[in-house]
């Protein structure tokens, strides 16, 4: 069945994958070996990465998996164009600022009520989608369209090693059942390793 | 207009001039040279599909009058007695003095308390009172007003254009650009031709905040707030999703029937006041043209069903029409939109309103979802009100226009 591109079944599709893609990068090619029981789209579409201002074309397949037991639906993709990069000079200032921080940071409403996100809290922001990817990629089902909506907390944990370790409360709005959906995460970065999403669990409303 | 006049001479009147013709429109230019005549030009001659006011001093009244009977230019008296207007003004100005009644000091761009925007609302009532004047169409479940501004020049019974926003309460941007399209429909008035020539046979409802108690809710409680405010005996929840309330498939598929979901669709259709008080209008009304619903996020605009996954009869024409709206919108700033049903577009979604209004007769029935795709959603950034709401502007133009030219 041909989808046209504006229907939703196809975006969020799309949806999927971009999570996935831009989380996982490699790992989204890991494949269990499953009998054909789902549905699976072919998506073609462009990536952009907004902090580099850099685009690029991308296929994928993406398999939702029916049954019982929901499991992350699987994605196949091909990007044109390299996608890593080295942790820039962004990534590493943010790095100096939060390891040199007195006291752990602390932050809530990001953005807050009027789109406001202040200077100091975009590599914040930045992590939380990052994080968020995976979240989305690993609970996305054909009915379900995920979207960061806001930071409700961030707090940083202090660690010994070099990560830098932050426990956020983020709020997911689901744009099919319309709801505003909690959820925890606990987020490792480092800018040479990347993102890792270590601990996670959906709270209640 | 200018309004300052209080040492004129009594009975001047004020004319309203319709020039058919660019020959017709010459000829008021030519009389506009005429000084020794006095005459003061409140709307001046360009264009034929704009109406020309003149005020004429009272010795210059037959001179005008023969001029343009000479040349078949028709006219009506607007004002027949301009110094009873001038002391109505008067009193009015001195009494309220220290209340601001223009509207160029208010901050379109910026998000407003609901408090605020009702004065916004009044402000521009005053400023046009003309043209734009307030109606109480009910009360929200918390009491609230509901307000409607009415765009008219005059005549009873009109044809209309039905327009609202901020159903769901958390959708910020929607309430903001109703407010600035409210000054935008007054300020065009006289100066766009295509606005004017609408409102010379149309009239205009826009609801600015459609659900004010959800609106208060998400500034003083919970900005994710999207429902009404309605509580129901043994619930700990609160209120119903408002466009899955409304007589269409309602109970169907892509609503809840749960109280505590945020699509929930209420114990029956029209449960929710803040619904009722539009169907009750708009029933009474019995003459509205076109229905225009507007939502944010997504950067959508759509046309029934969702209650069915079947294509409206009007199908060919609706699409048409919202593609060009959604290409005039876009060539302002390049914000993409997608065009087709609620159901193809989004997904199947019972009891919303623009499927009562089109089931009910209205046949240009739309919803637009406005910026963005989700980088912000609901928190859209203040910087980004107006570059909003010009370009839906331009949409809501292009469908208005099209409402207008096919009559029905």
């Amino acid at each position: 069945m041909e989808l046209e591109p504006s229907h939703y079944p196809a975006q969020r599709a799309a949806g999927v994958a971009r999570a996935c893609i831009s989380y996982r990068r490699g790992e989204c090619t890991d494949i269990r070996d499953i009998p054909g029981t789902g549905h699976k789209y072919h998506l073609e579409f462009t990536l952009k990465d907004t902090v580099q201002e850099v685009s690029f074309n991308c296929t994928a397949e993406v398999l939702y998996h029916l049954g019982s037991q929901h499991s992350a639906p699987e994605v196949h993709f091909t990007v044109e164009g390299e996608l890593g990069k080295n942790p820039d000079d962004a990534d590493n200032k943010f790095y100096s600022r939060i390891k040199s921080l007195k006291e752990p940071l602390v932050a809530q409403n990001i953005p807050d009520s009027f789109g406001i996100v202040p200077p100091e809290m975009e590599p914040i922001r930045h992590l939380a989608f990052s994080a968020c990817d995976y979240i989305i990629w690993q609970n996305s089902t054909e009915n379900t369209w995920y979207n960061l909506a806001q930071i409700q907390d961030v707090r940083q944990v202090k660690r010994n090693d070099d990560y830098l370790e932050f426990d956020y409360t983020v709020l997911l709005h689901d744009f099919v059942s319309q709801e505003i959906i909690p959820w925890q995460m606990q987020v490792l970065w480092h800018p040479q390793h990347g993102v890792k999403v270590t601990q996670n669990s959906r709270q209640p409303k | 207009m200018n309004k300052v006049y209080f040492f004129f001479l009594n009975r001047d009147q004020v004319l309203r001039i319709r020039a058919s013709s660019d020959d017709q429109i010459d000829k008021l230019q030519l009389l506009e040279t005429l000084e020794h005549l006095q005459l003061d030009f409140w709307l001046h001659p360009s264009n034929p599909a704009l109406p020309v006011d003149i005020r004429v001093p009272f010795g210059s009244l037959q001179a005008v009058r023969a001029f343009l009977g000479y040349h078949d230019i028709e006219y009506s008296i607007l004002i027949e007695d301009v110094q009873v207007i001038l002391n109505e003004e008067k009193q009015e100005m001195i009494s309220n003095q220290r209340r601001e009644r223009s509207n160029s000091n208010f901050n379109y761009g910026a998000y407003h308390s609901l408090d605020a925007i009702y004065k916004a609302i009044d402000d521009l009532a005053a400023e046009y009172h003309g043209l734009v004047s307030k109606l109480q169409i009910g009360e929200s479940y918390e009491k609230r007003p509901l307000y409607v501004l009415k765009f008219s020049t005059g005549g009873p019974d009109r044809p209309a254009i039905w327009l609202d926003a901020g159903i769901h309460a958390r959708e910020w941007v929607t309430q903001a650009t109703a407010l600035w399209t409210a000054q935008k429909i007054a300020s065009e008035y006289g100066n766009d031709p295509s606005i004017t020539s609408l409102l010379d046979t149309m009239d205009i409802f826009l609801l600015v905040v459609t659900n004010p108690d959800g609106y208060v809710y998400s500034h003083a409680k919970n900005r994710m707030w999207r429902k009404t405010r309605s509580k129901a005996a043994g619930s700990l929840c609160v209120g119903v999703d408002p466009n899955r309330n409304w007589d269409a498939g309602f109970g169907g598929p892509g609503s809840s029937d749960q109280r505590c979901s945020d699509s929930y669709h209420g114990p029956h259709a029209n449960s929710e006041v803040e619904v009722k008080s539009i169907v009750d209008f708009i029933k009474k009304h019995g003459n509205i043209k076109a229905f225009l619903t507007i939502h944010s996020y997504s950067q959508l605009l759509m046309y029934p069903y969702g209650y069915k996954c079947t294509e409206p009869a009007d199908y060919r024409e609706l699409d048409t029409v919202g593609k060009a709206a959604a290409n005039a919108l876009t060539s302002l700033h390049g914000t993409s939109f997608k065009v087709g049903t609620i159901c193809s577009t989004i997904y199947q979604a019972s009891g919303g309103s623009i499927d009562w209004s089109y089931d009910f007769g209205i046949k240009y029935s739309f919803a637009f979802e406005l910026r963005d795709t989700g980088r912000y959603g609901f928190l859209l950034p203040a910087d980004q009100i107006i570059p909003t709401a010009e370009e839906t502007w331009l949409g809501l133009k292009s469908i208005m226009e099209h409402v207008r030219d096919h009559p029905y």
